[in-house]
């Protein structure tokens, strides 16, 4: 480690064998460092989560455009709207193809007592080309009434027991008062506003919704002919519909939205960016409070350097390379520490908390980077070495 | 005497500002043979410190000229003080050593300060240095397992292993034994005629004072008696 510090700067890596000297202080720098590394790589993780299970959930459906109630924040939630503007959009030139998507979330309760929530949608069987890849080939199957396809993954239900769901092996179950087959799976998985999916025909969903009406779907789906044209369209839909409650957008806008307002709107979605910044916070705090009493425990040793001339500059450096070595060091254990908690997390919420590397970078940098401002902040403490002082 | 490294003329100094300004130092004009070892002494308060600290560089020249190596400090920026610092060699009452550097280590912070060069040969500099001060064996030793002695002496080769043309010293001893700080000036003595370097030394040591070219005498910020002894300095 010397060695290489050395070779780097040219120079003796006062800085680490200033530490290294205090291994006490060492370690507890990084200790703090590894502590607010994880921080934030939790709350980076579950705002991933987040951000991926916001997109998984447009996975069952496919569209160029969407139109949505005025009121609708994501995908789930918010008013329906009236299946009258999918004929009207259907005489724009250029939109292929419309289908009404509805949406609706039930209980179902379980043998073991607990509840789990099911996100349900539905399309109308013949609008097979606006179900994503995993429902189209099914979508047949779903005709007769309640039979739906169900989420091979759902929160609180165990894998196994819905693994072999086929035709031929169809799995029975009750919610609502209702008895409906499952005769194929899906996989979308847990999110934060359901533990698992269904995915059913409108014919289906209206018998479970009894309170749902068909002329009310919760949004219009459409194709366009030409996806260079979709920003044409849009615009032109809105002008047409610009009296109407509905939002009109493109489908990767309304994901990209949905994404924004979870995110940073949400409670959910503001506290983990919260917990990040505390992260962050805590990190620089920890790391300047050791930088800051290292300094003044070694003015004096500075003091005598600066009186052999050696310039404001070198004592910068050595207060920097004591912070990007705090940083790198402690980088290592708050990685390490993150996998793990991130088993745990996954294993708790049914939530694919998962490291990747384009995190790993961002947190290592941003690491760095916050060392250089504890790094210079306590720089400051420098001036008190006046070298006069020193006989 | 014109190559004279420390030329002193009406050197005037005050601490503090407006009604607190108290004079340190008054009218001291002086000026000191090369390779020439000289001890300035008189009672605390007198301004030796002062003196020592103006001549090496860490305090800025207020009234009165310091020409040293032939530069005037009246006026020089801090910029130009520090160049002017890497030329001489400091060694401070207490050893100042940096507590986590070894010996080696230490030693070679006075060679860094002058930039890079050959790392084989530098080695081989401190090495000589620190062997020539009897620390042969302790060169990888941090200052935590030296006696006093034993810093001070890696102090002094911190200060000598660039070849500085001067070194002031402010109580060097004080911290030692009478035994170790003898010895410690015999050495630093020794080296200095070896290499022509000039000492100022501050002391209250009567001993050492018996090793001087020539004694200082302060009184309340004034130069009251000047003492050549009978030895010659070796340099001239
Ligand atoms: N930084 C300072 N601020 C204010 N006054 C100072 C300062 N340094 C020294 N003085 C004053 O200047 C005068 C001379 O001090 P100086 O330190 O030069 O004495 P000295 O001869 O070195 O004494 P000692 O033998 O105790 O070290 C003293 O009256 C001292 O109080
Ligand atoms: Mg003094």
């Amino acid at each position: 480690m010397s060695y290489i510090l050395g070779k780097l700067f040219g120079r003796l890596p006062i800085g680490w064998l200033q530490l290294r000297h205090n291994p006490a202080r060492l370690a507890a720098a990084l200790a703090g460092v590894a502590f607010a590394n994880m921080l934030v790589f939790v709350q980076l993780g579950i705002l991933g989560v987040l951000n991926g299970t916001i997109k998984t959930s447009y996975d069952p459906i496919v569209s160029d455009i969407m139109i949505s109630s005025y009121d609708s924040n994501t995908l789930t939630e918010g008013s329906s709207v009236s299946r009258r503007l999918l004929f009207r959009a259907l005489s724009v030139p250029g939109i292929s193809a419309a289908a009404p998507l509805y949406m609706g979330k039930l209980d179902w309760k379980r043998a073991d007592g607990n509840t789990v929530n099911l996100m349900v949608y539905a399309l109308p069987i013949e609008a097979g080309s606006f179900a994503g890849p995993q429902v189209q080939p099914a979508l047949a199957r779903l005709t007769p009434s309640d039979h739906v396809l169900i989420d091979r993954s759902i929160r609180g239900v165990d894998p196994q027991e819905l693994a072999g769901v086929t035709q031929q092996t169809p799995y029975r179950f009750e919610v609502q008062d209702r008895t409906v087959t499952a005769v194929g799976t899906l996989g979308v998985g847990a999110g934060f506003s359901a533990d698992g999916v269904i995915f059913a025909s409108d014919q289906t969903f209206l018998s479970l919704f009894p309170k749902r009406i068909g002329g009310t779907p919760s949004h219009i789906l459409l194709q366009v002919e030409d996806k260079k044209a979709i920003p044409a369209l849009v615009a032109q839909l809105r002008e047409m519909l610009k009296d109407e409650p509905v939002l009109v957008r493109s489908t990767a806008d309304a994901i990209a939205d949905d994404v924004r307002y979870q995110t940073t709107e949400r409670p959910t979605g503001v506290i983990f960016g919260f917990g990040v910044f505390m992260g962050v916070l805590v990190g620089i705090v920890i790391v300047y409070q050791v930088l800051s009493t290292d300094v003044a425990d070694h003015l004096k040793e500075y003091a005598t350097l600066k009186a052999m001339g050696y310039p404001q500059r070198f004592f910068f450096g050595i207060v920097l390379e004591e912070a990007l070595v705090l940083g790198l060091l402690g980088f290592v254990p708050g990685f390490l520490l993150s996998n793990l908690v991130y088993g745990f997390l996954s294993g708790v919420t049914a939530l694919p908390v998962e490291m990747n590397l384009q995190r790993a970078v961002m947190v290592l940098v941003g690491t760095l980077a916050a060392s250089v401002i504890s790094g210079t902040l306590a720089t400051r403490r420098l001036n008190g070495a006046d070298p006069a002082d020193l006989f | 005497m014109t190559d004279s490294p420390i030329i002193i003329r009406h050197l005037n100094h005050w601490f503090g500002k407006g009604e607190a300004s108290k004079q340190a130092l008054f009218d001291i004009s002086l000026s000191i043979a090369p390779g020439s070892l000289t001890v300035l002494m008189g009672p605390s308060g007198s301004g030796k410190t002062t003196v020592l600290t103006l001549m090496g560089c860490l305090r800025e020249v207020m009234d009165g000229s310091i020409l040293l190596l032939g530069e005037e400090l009246h006026g020089a920026g801090p910029k130009r003080l520090e160049a002017l610092r890497r030329e001489v060699g400091f060694i401070f009452q207490a050893h100042n050593l940096h507590e986590s550097l070894t010996a080696r280590q230490n030693v070679m912070m006075g060679l860094e300060v002058h930039g890079r060069g050959n790392a084989q040969a530098r080695q081989r500099a401190i090495e000589h240095m620190l062997a020539l001060l009897g620390l042969e064996h302790r060169i990888d030793y941090l200052p935590g397992s030296l006696s006093g002695g034993q810093k001070q002496r890696v102090a002094i080769a911190r200060a000598l292993v660039s070849g500085p043309k001067i070194i002031f010293a402010d109580e060097p001893t004080a911290a030692l034994d009478k035994e170790s700080g003898l010895q410690v000036v015999t050495l630093l003595k020794a080296l200095g005629r070896e290499r022509g370097t000039t000492t100022v030394m501050v002391t209250h040591d009567n001993r050492i004072v018996d090793l001087a070219d020539r004694i200082l005498v302060m009184e309340e910020g004034r130069l009251i008696s000047d003492t050549k002894t009978v030895q010659k300095p070796a340099i001239v």
